[in-house]
């Protein structure tokens, strides 16, 4: 799994959890709440169908990098691979 | 000296229901004999059929809203934009803490509880799965809770557990507080997401109470010899109510007055009616009215169609109105719509007030073969019915575990 594969993954989840936002130019390294509405509602939504769709765990202490897609990439492509994907 | 409470108006309506989602729409289909059942597929049970609402969700909502609330909620949102819209009311300028949001429900949380159980059921019922939202979703006050987000009301904001009676309960209850000075601007009315959970279908069911007909149009059909349960339905209807002064002083425009009710209960039986306790109902409502029998011009019923409920309705409405009646007509709504449950009473309500200025009467339908234990003086039947005058008209909505109620609303006279 390439990082890129790995945020269009989670671009999927927020396009599901947000559809009223334009998701077109959000920048990577920037953190998602301040470029678009997302409450901690939403985040542990991202969390929910990361386990529900991938099998992933994210403990709520690493909830932390889920901040900007990149962050996200960087933390979760190495579980994406652990479970040989 | 004695007490005046201050004298109630209805000043907007906003509604869906399954054949009409507006007063005008609703109104006008209720006069050319248009029923909304249709088909309806049921988790675990199949293709049933229910009344379904087809507003647009998206007029006043996001999809997020839509996705993150629940039905009720959403048909709550609609229905209190369209009544505020209609209400004429500048609500930018409104003290935003004097504004309540009073709604019946039958019950809520049902369709949300379900929905996460056949989602866990994926994944071995593995509680981890279970939702985030479940709790705000399913906490009785949500539909009201979800207004109060959508409108930035900060005054009370909760439901009314009634029933089947919730409607009118909806009603009554904002009336009160209205009087009481606890708000000045009130949302109230009733609300149902009931179709989208399969446990108030398997029940009535297993009561021998579910409606079926080859024809979905020709399922509800109460008074008729061949009527075989309730078609569950979904809907809502909020009014604003407003102190008549209030109302005067903006120029609203006023569709009735809050004339008189009664709220009580059988103590007899979880499911059975009671006519002894609903004809009590009417009476109470009618002293609190201070108007007789004969004074009221539309009967609007609950019957739902069940073979023993519409008997037992009629029993307490000969008794009332049996004798010395001859202007007092008696219609269904139900008939279209099936039972919309926590907004049946404010729609059907809804539905009648326009009798008012058109003086039309319309009728119950899909009666066929009127049961002669449902033969009542003034029952109007299958046409709509031209009349001399209407200057009061009585709503009744009664519900499980025997509550009763009865509203009743009367033309405005200054």
């Amino acid at each position: 799994m390439t990082k890129d594969a790995c945020k269009q993954i989670v671009l999927d989840i927020i396009a599901d959890i947000a559809p009223d936002e334009d998701l077109s130019n959000l920048k990577p390294e920037v953190r998602l709440r301040d470029q678009m509405q997302l409450d901690s509602m939403d985040f542990l939504d991202i969390v929910m169908e990361l386990r529900k769709q991938h099998g992933i765990e994210v403990p709520e202490a690493d909830y932390i990098h889920l901040a900007s897609l990149d962050s996200c990439a960087d933390y979760l492509t190495p579980k994406f691979e652990a479970l040989g994907k | 000296m004695s007490f005046q409470p201050a004298r109630i108006v209805i000043t907007g309506i906003g509604l869906t229901a399954p054949n009409g989602n507006s007063l005008s729409e609703f109104r006008q289909n209720l006069l050319a004999g248009v029923a909304g059942v249709e088909p309806f597929d049921v988790r675990y049970m199949g293709r049933l059929i229910a009344g379904v609402c087809h507003y647009d969700p998206l007029r006043y909502q996001t999809r997020k809203g839509l996705r993150v609330g629940t039905r009720a909620g959403s048909i709550s949102i609609y229905c209190a934009h369209e009544a505020l819209k209609d209400s004429g009311l500048a609500f930018d300028s409104v003290p935003k803490d004097r504004v309540g949001i009073y709604l019946g429900c039958t019950e809520h949380g049902n369709v949300e509880t379900e929905n996460e159980i056949y989602a866990i059921s994926k994944f071995n019922y593995d509680t981890k799965y279970w939702s985030h939202y479940h709790n705000p979703r399913t906490v009785a006050n949500n539909p009201a809770g979800e207004i109060s987000l959508a409108l930035g009301i900060t005054g009370p904001a909760y439901t009314i557990g009634a029933a089947c009676a919730a409607g009118n309960l909806g009603l009554i209850h904002a009336a009160q507080m209205l009087r009481l000075g606890e708000v000045d601007f009130a949302f109230c009315g009733g609300v149902s997401e009931s179709i989208h959970t399969f446990g108030i279908f398997a029940g009535f069911k297993s009561q021998g109470a579910l409606a079926t007909h080859a024809d979905p149009k020709k399922a509800s059909r109460p008074f008729d010899k061949a009527r075989n349960g309730i078609v569950v339905s979904e809907g809502g209807c909020i009014y604003t109510l407003e102190r008549l002064d209030d109302a005067l002083a903006r120029g609203a425009k006023i569709y009735g007055e809050i004339a008189g009710y009664c709220v009580n209960s059988d103590a007899s039986d979880y499911v059975l009616p009671n006519p002894g306790r609903q004809a009590e109902c009417v009476r109470k409502a009618l002293v609190n009215a201070k108007l007789a029998a004969a004074d009221i011009h539309i009967v609007n019923t609950h019957a739902t169609a069940t073979p023993m409920g519409d008997i037992q309705e009629c029993e307490a409405i000969r008794a009332v109105f049996g004798q010395g009646c001859p202007e007092t007509n008696i219609n269904n709504t139900k008939s279209y719509i099936g039972h919309c449950m926590g907004a049946a009473g404010a729609l059907e309500l809804a539905g009648n007030l326009p009798s008012f200025d058109d003086l039309v009467v319309h009728p119950t339908i899909n009666v066929d073969d009127l049961d002669p234990l449902c033969a009542i003086d003034g029952l109007v039947l299958n046409q709509p019915r031209q009349v001399a005058k209407v200057e009061a008209i009585l709503n009744n909505s009664f519900g499980m575990l025997g509550i009763n109620s009865t509203l009743i609303v009367k033309r405005f006279v200054a």
